[in-house]
């Protein structure tokens, strides 16, 4: 292939790494209000009385906003197609605070300066309640975090405010306790998993203005332009006819701003003032505010036989959601769907449980979406049990993993498509030197262990996720793709031109790119749940070969000679036989210059009603020093399959990336509160993010498996990258000296504390 | 108060509010390369040179570089091109947020450091954070540009 498997640099990559001015704050005209917002300082309060007057009589506010000020209908921030099915919780404001930072007024004004002293005039008086800050206790606790009646949702989804569930989800196959009692081996563990947080190193941020039309004109840092407008058009209770929104140059996403997070403040101060506004979150604001990886709380029973054939995979708990239920239900779902059908010898499983809110910063979505949740309890069980059993750990999965072809118990008779997993296990294993090295070397008092975990995800979501492409033919013989997926430094503006390129068997450089502009672009969810690749590039290669057929199908009539008979070489048109042939331009021009014509486009919806999951083998080695538990990773292995390799440069950097995200969440990154409800990671100083002293070396390998049902046989790679690490670091960590983490992130004082106790686990 | 410095090698005389950090005042007068990652003077984003060496510009008051030499990115756009060329190369500046921030780092180390160590490459970078990469790619390509540039 000319484009398919090349290393080509992204289109953008020169210009954001320079520092042009191609980013949402970049784009602020002169005038611009400056949004600033009140929080709360409380966890759970309802506000008695707010008093503005002081606030409002500085020179220079504009504006100033209230729960008394916003349209009374419930919406969710969730990023889903419509109908969401995140429970429709929030006002833009509310009478009710339901964690610390929950936004409780708006305010513009003419510079920041003045936006601050205003906010700092503003008077509240709260009634102060008593916050629910643990899920564990969540349910049926005396304070209910939503005691409003209009709470609803779209689809049914479990909702059941008044005991604080946001969710309720259960699914299971076969009979569990009795395949239970017949197993050999059966092992059992409770894992707790923390919030994590995105941090992209973007903040949220919004520039808004009306435009000629006065329509409200939307520039914002999102992954989920259309979903923005929706949301936008029922919170502010105006026509969507009336929003547009720009998503410009992100600096990253992660999932964060796959919720409308800062939109709505900005946009209803241009509303109320016809002003232009921007927004632009610190990093604390973005820390305590906006939303992070879902909290969990799970636990595992799985069962073999004797010779290891896993039985019964049982996996209950609760998922913390916060204040608000953003991606609530659908989390929680990932958490099974996409770990428990890996082992498909099994005769029960099952997967269950509550997202429930708490007093907390709302969840959201974060790379893994839940899966990440799911393969470390997972995956950390498996590693138990192969101990158990007293056998090699990837002994154990090569028994019991699924296999190209074949289905699950989870997955109903649905066969999955393409994987080269097992590959991918025995290729790390070669690379990591897991036979010398499992499960640990002793030398002059270090101890150095491995360990390992394998993941899934999907792509896209199957059934709901479709995305639309439209490529023109221009009057000047060069093309024009349009589409509404969100790159956000991921690169796929310039793989999904690689894809239609490909097609048009041409150079990348007779295209140009458009994305995304909801007025503008063809309907896209946006980029999250590992779909652009999947579903939008199959949408582009649609549209390509849609195009490419009409051009031909032109030059046919042109000439006279049948379609069939012609070559299309990217340049031109050509007919062997008499040797008579046509330009693309000439056709082009044809198309655009006289009566009774058509432009010349390829237009293609594409939706799937799979998502082929796309697979990771990880394995760690670390040391651990005996005297303090502190652990150092000194390597790292993955080795991916994500069908076919479209970019092999960016597909590595995403797996390099993903990784060190998992590290992150793995050694060092927990969302924390203090008794109060008070977050306290509120920095990069108190919330540690890897940084490039913090990580060994990381070795990346692909294994290409050709996925029938996606573009060029492609797959994802977003998502499943991020999710070995905590399974696999604390396998090698258990490995090493004996104690096994089971509530991360895995630090050194939980490690030295394990070695301190006789059951090899610290004191919870 | 007024202040007058060189930026990008250029004079340059505007208005500071005593409190008005270094980051503020460059991006007022269009410096936009500058971006700011945290509130807390620990990602890197909105690394300047001050002279000859990297600073971060949101710690530093405005006021401070009166009599100084500021140089943004926007001032070393050629050697700046090379290495982002050589970073794209490498896929590593995804969403480029970091990266103006990084590159001004990236280009001070090879005017300070004679063959660094990789050890001495991280430690000199250490305060340049990155979300997106992993820094692995980050890392090729610096070896890449000091080879390229080295001959």
């Amino acid at each position: 292939m000319k484009w398919v498997g090349k290393s080509v640099p992204k289109i953008d990559g020169v210009a954001i790494a320079t520092g042009k001015p191609l980013y949402t704050e970049d784009m602020v005209v002169s005038g611009t209000l400056t949004v600033k917002l009140l929080r709360s300082p409380h966890a759970f309060a309802r506000i008695k009385t707010i008093d503005t007057v002081a606030a409002r009589a500085l020179p220079g506010v504009e504006c100033i906003l209230t729960y008394q000020d916003v349209p009374k209908v419930r919406f969710t921030t969730a990023g889903q197609s419509f109908p969401e099915p995140s429970p429709y919780d929030r006002l833009i404001l509310d009478e009710w605070v339901r964690y610390v930072g929950d936004e409780v007024a708006i305010v513009a004004a003419v510079d920041e300066k003045t936006a601050i002293a205003a906010m700092n005039l503003i008077r509240v008086e709260y009634e102060v309640l008593e916050p629910v800050l643990d899920l564990a206790t969540a349910i049926d606790h005396v304070s209910i975090v939503h005691p409003e009646h209009d709470v609803h949702c779209n689809v049914p989804i479990g909702l059941d405010k008044n005991r604080n569930i946001a969710s309720a989800y259960t699914v299971e196959h076969g009979d569990i306790e009795g395949e239970l009692a017949q197993c050999d081996v059966v092992v059992e563990e409770t894992y707790r998993t923390q919030a994590q947080a995105q941090a992209m190193m973007e903040t949220f941020r919004t520039f808004t203005q009306l435009d000629h039309a006065g329509r409200l004109v939307v520039i914002s840092s999102t992954q989920i332009p259309f979903h923005v407008r929706r949301q936008l058009a029922r919170a502010l209770q105006i026509p969507s006819t009336r929003i547009r929104v720009i998503k410009p140059r992100i600096g990253g996403g992660f999932g964060a701003k796959q919720t409308g997070v800062a939109e709505m403040y900005a946009a209803i101060v241009t509303l109320k003032t016809g002003k232009p506004a921007k927004i632009v979150y610190g990093r604390k604001e973005t820390f305590i505010a906006s939303n992070s990886r879902h909290a969990t709380e799970l636990t595992v029973r799985m069962g073999a036989t004797r010779d290891g054939i896993i039985r019964v995979i049982d996996i209950q708990g609760l998922s913390d959601t916060g204040a608000y239920g953003e991606h609530a239900p659908t989390v929680f779902f990932v958490i099974g769907d996409k770990t428990l059908p890996l082992y498909n010898k099994t005769k029960a499983v099952r997967f269950g449980g509550h997202a429930v809110y708490t007093n907390k910063q709302p969840g959201g979505a974060l790379r893994g979406y839940g899966a990440t949740q799911g393969t470390f309890v997972q995956e950390s069980t498996v590693n138990k049990l192969a101990e158990a059993l007293g056998m090699d750990p990837i002994e154990l999965r090569l028994k019991n993993l699924i296999q190209e072809g074949e289905t699950s118990l989870y997955y109903r008779g649905k066969k999955i498509g393409s994987s080269s997993l097992h590959r991918c296990i025995a290729r790390g294993k070669e690379l990591i030197g897991w036979n010398e090295k499992f499960p640990r070397i002793e030398k002059n008092g270090k101890v150095r262990a491995v360990g390992m975990a394998v993941t899934m995800q999907g792509s896209g979501i199957a059934n709901i996720d479709t995305a639309s492409a439209e490529i023109r033919l221009g009057d000047d013989g060069n093309y024009l793709l349009l589409v509404g997926s969100t790159d956000m430094g991921t690169g796929s503006d310039t793989i999904l031109l690689q894809m239609a390129a490909e097609v048009m068997n041409t150079s990348m450089d007779r295209f140009a790119i458009h994305a995304a502009d909801t007025d503008v672009s063809p309907f896209d969810p946006g980029s999250y749940a590992s779909s652009t690749t999947y579903v939008t590039g199959m949408a582009v290669k649609k549209a390509a070969e849609e195009l490419r057929g009409k051009i031909i199908a032109a030059a046919a009539q042109t000439l006279a000679v049948p379609a069939t008979e012609l070559d299309f070489d990217g340049d031109r048109c050509y007919h062997g036989p008499t040797g008579s042939e046509i330009s693309v331009p000439q056709i082009a021009v044809n198309s655009v210059v006289g009566p009774n014509l058509q432009q010349l486009s390829g237009y293609a919806t594409f939706g799937s009603p799979i998502s082929p999951p796309p697979y990771m083998a990880g394995f760690a080695e670390v040391e651990v020093d005996k005297a303090t538990g502190k652990v150092i990773l000194l390597d790292y292995v993955a080795v991916v399959d994500c069908g076919t390799v479209v970019n092999p440069n960016l597909a590595r950097v995403q797996t390099e990336g993903g990784i060190v995200q998992g590290i992150g969440m793995a050694l060092f990154e927990e969302v924390q509160y203090d008794s109060r409800g008070t977050l306290q990671s509120s920095s990069f100083m108190t919330y540690k993010i890897p940084g490039r002293q913090d990580i060994g070396q990381i070795r990346v390998e692909f294994i290409e498996s050709h996925e029938p049902t996606g573009p060029f046989g492609a797959k994802s790679i977003g998502e499943v990258v991020i999710n070995t690490p905590p399974p696999a670091i604390a396998a090698a960590v258990y490995n090493a000296v004996g104690v096994r983490i089971t509530d991360l992130p895995i630090t050194p004082e939980k490690i030295f504390m394990g070695m301190q106790s006789a059951q090899g686990k610290p004191e919870s | 108060m007024q202040i007058d410095f060189i930026l990008n090698e250029n004079k340059c005389c505007i208005e500071v509010a005593p409190d008005e950090m270094l980051a503020d005042a460059l991006r007022k007068i269009g410096m936009l390369s500058i971006r700011q990652g945290c509130d807390t003077s620990c990602c890197g984003l909105c690394s300047v040179w001050l002279e000859r060496s990297p600073v971060l510009s949101c710690t530093i008051p405005a006021f401070r570089v009166h009599g100084k030499k500021v140089t943004t990115i926007e001032g070393v756009q050629t050697e700046a091109e090379k290495f982002a060329r050589i970073l794209a190369a490498e896929g590593a500046e995804q969403c480029g947020f970091c990266s103006p921030g990084f590159i001004m780092t990236v280009l001070a180390m090879k005017n300070e450091l004679q063959n660094p160590s990789d050890e001495a490459i991280q430690h000199y970078l250490a305060g340049n954070l990155c979300r997106c990469t992993g820094y692995m790619g980050q890392m090729r390509a610096v070896k890449t540009y000091l080879e390229v540039t080295a001959s």
